[in-house]
């Protein structure tokens, strides 16, 4: 199963996964987003947009490695993959 | 008489009432987030916050007990196949030789909510960026977006369908979050007739809606654009915000880069009632008095290309007589180092009550129809919005 750490930003509009490593069965990343929609729901729209594209300003890493498809969020996971959700350094 | 005022500010809603004689400020909710515009549903009382997270999105949330909690609602979000016509910009990966864009077809995502409106019994209105009007005929358990306007023939026709008709008057304002796009600022049901519906874009103009949104016309007859080609074009104004009369609905206002524009006759004709020698021209927010469609209240900017106080001094402008003559309010606010911008939705009223905020973060009240001020907070987050509720 793939593992999925939310920054704690989200933590505050989704206290229910709070101090979580969510557990997940999924292939690509995609995939996990839909499977942490499930428990939260709401949460994929907080990532992405209306047509799934990974909002501007939020990151998301497998293992050491940002994800390259922005758009469909396609990247492939492995089993024991870790991935990461993170705001940008951006604002004011 | 309203005894509360509802503040959206860059970061968070504040909720302000009088206790022990002082008008006292309370951070409500949304904490560190930014909230364009909050207000209460009349039928429902129901609190609504367009808020706009600089990571996560524009989202509504809602407040069923007075502002003690807040939780999400249902989301707005654009259907599939919703387009429009954009301006692409140059961009990094464009050869500096490469042939002309054009207009393109975008599909459409959510960049802001604006403003909320409240028409009978369980109808919530939403207008966002870029260019939508949402509606909600369930208390706001659901929204849809309102078909007809996005299929304007002012903005290119039915693009759900097939690539209409190319061209668009629709332009863009700034404060969408991402992108140059059209935005719906000000959305007014008329009291008298739910079926009446009256909204303004930034930027194209004022359109109205007879038949409850079936149907749309543009409503910009005497409107004057003195930065276009052609001042008189039926398109391409950029109304600040338009507000009506709530006793006498045929008196509509509103103030933008071309000055102060009246109505007293439901947005059929405008008319510019601005008076430049007295700084009474540009601005953005304006309030109408709930009987006297003739009274209106306006802060007062130097010019668009100074969107600044005139002077360093504060002042609100009334008009008790259809912008024939203004007063100048001054007593309690700053005439001196004083560089307070109200946006659009930062100036309110309810009876003799009237309130404002800045983008400097200071609230003021009066009591007594704007004669007199006072500073409620002097450090607030940059205040989007005002309203009594």
């Amino acid at each position: 199963m793939a593992s999925v750490q939310l920054t704690r930003h989200l933590h505050e509009f989704f206290p229910q996964l709070t101090g979580q490593v969510l557990q997940v069965e999924a292939a690509t990343v995609a995939d996990a987003i839909a499977e942490v929609e499930k428990r939260a729901p709401g949460f994929s729209f907080y990532i992405c947009d209306e047509l799934g594209r990974l909002r501007q300003h939020v990151n998301i890493f497998v293992g050491d490695e940002r994800i390259r498809d922005r758009q469909r969020l396609s990247d492939a996971l492995a089993p024991d993959a870790h991935v990461m959700i993170m705001q940008a350094l951006s604002g004011g | 008489m309203a005894s509360c005022i509802l503040v959206g500010t860059r970061k968070g809603t504040f909720l302000v009432e009088k206790t022990g004689g002082r008008w006292q400020p309370k951070l409500s909710g949304h904490a560190g987030s930014g909230v364009n515009f909050v207000a209460r549903d009349p039928n429902t009382k129901t609190l609504w916050a367009a808020l706009g997270h600089g990571h996560w999105g524009a989202k509504l949330s809602r407040s069923t007990d007075g502002g003690k909690t807040w939780a999400d609602a249902p989301q707005i979000k654009y259907p599939k196949g919703a387009r429009y016509l954009a301006t692409p910009m140059p961009g990094e990966d464009d050869p500096i030789d490469a042939p002309p864009k054009g207009l393109k077809l975008q599909d459409a995502t959510l960049l802001k909510l604006w403003h909320i409106g409240f028409g009978q019994e369980g109808r919530v209105y939403v207008g966002t960026i870029p260019g939508g009007l949402f509606e909600s005929s369930d208390g706001g358990e659901s929204f849809e977006l309102n078909r007809p306007l996005w299929n304007h023939a002012s903005r290119g026709g039915d693009l759900f369908a097939g690539e209409g008709s190319g061209h668009t008057d629709w332009f863009g304002t700034p404060a969408s979050e991402g992108e140059f796009a059209p935005g719906i600022h000000s959305i007014l049901v008329d009291p008298r007739d739910a079926q009446r519906i009256v909204i303004a874009v930034s930027t194209a103009g004022v359109l109205e809606s007879r038949d409850g949104g079936k149907t749309w016309s543009g409503r910009n007859k005497g409107m004057l654009n003195d930065y276009l080609p052609d001042p008189a074009a039926e398109w391409g104004h950029d109304p600040h915000y338009v507000e009506q009369c709530v006793g006498s609905p045929d008196h509509m206002w509103q103030q933008n880069h071309s000055g102060v524009f009246y109505s007293d006759d439901a947005a059929q004709t405008w008319k510019r009632v601005s008076a430049p020698e007295r700084g009474v021209h540009f601005g953005f927010p304006v309030a109408v008095d709930a009987e006297d469609g003739r009274t209106a209240w306006l802060v007062p900017g130097k010019a668009d290309n100074q969107r600044m106080t005139i002077d360093g001094a504060l002042f609100v402008a009334r008009t008790e007589d259809g912008g024939q003559s203004w007063t100048d309010l001054r007593e309690g606010l700053p005439q001196e180092n004083a560089y307070d911008v109200v946006y659009r939705h930062a100036l309110a009223n309810s009876g003799d009550l009237l309130s404002f905020g800045s983008t400097t973060g200071n609230l003021y009240v009066s009591e007594n129809r704007g004669n007199g001020w006072q500073l409620v907070a002097g450090n607030l987050p940059p205040i989007y919005s005002v309203r009594w509720g």
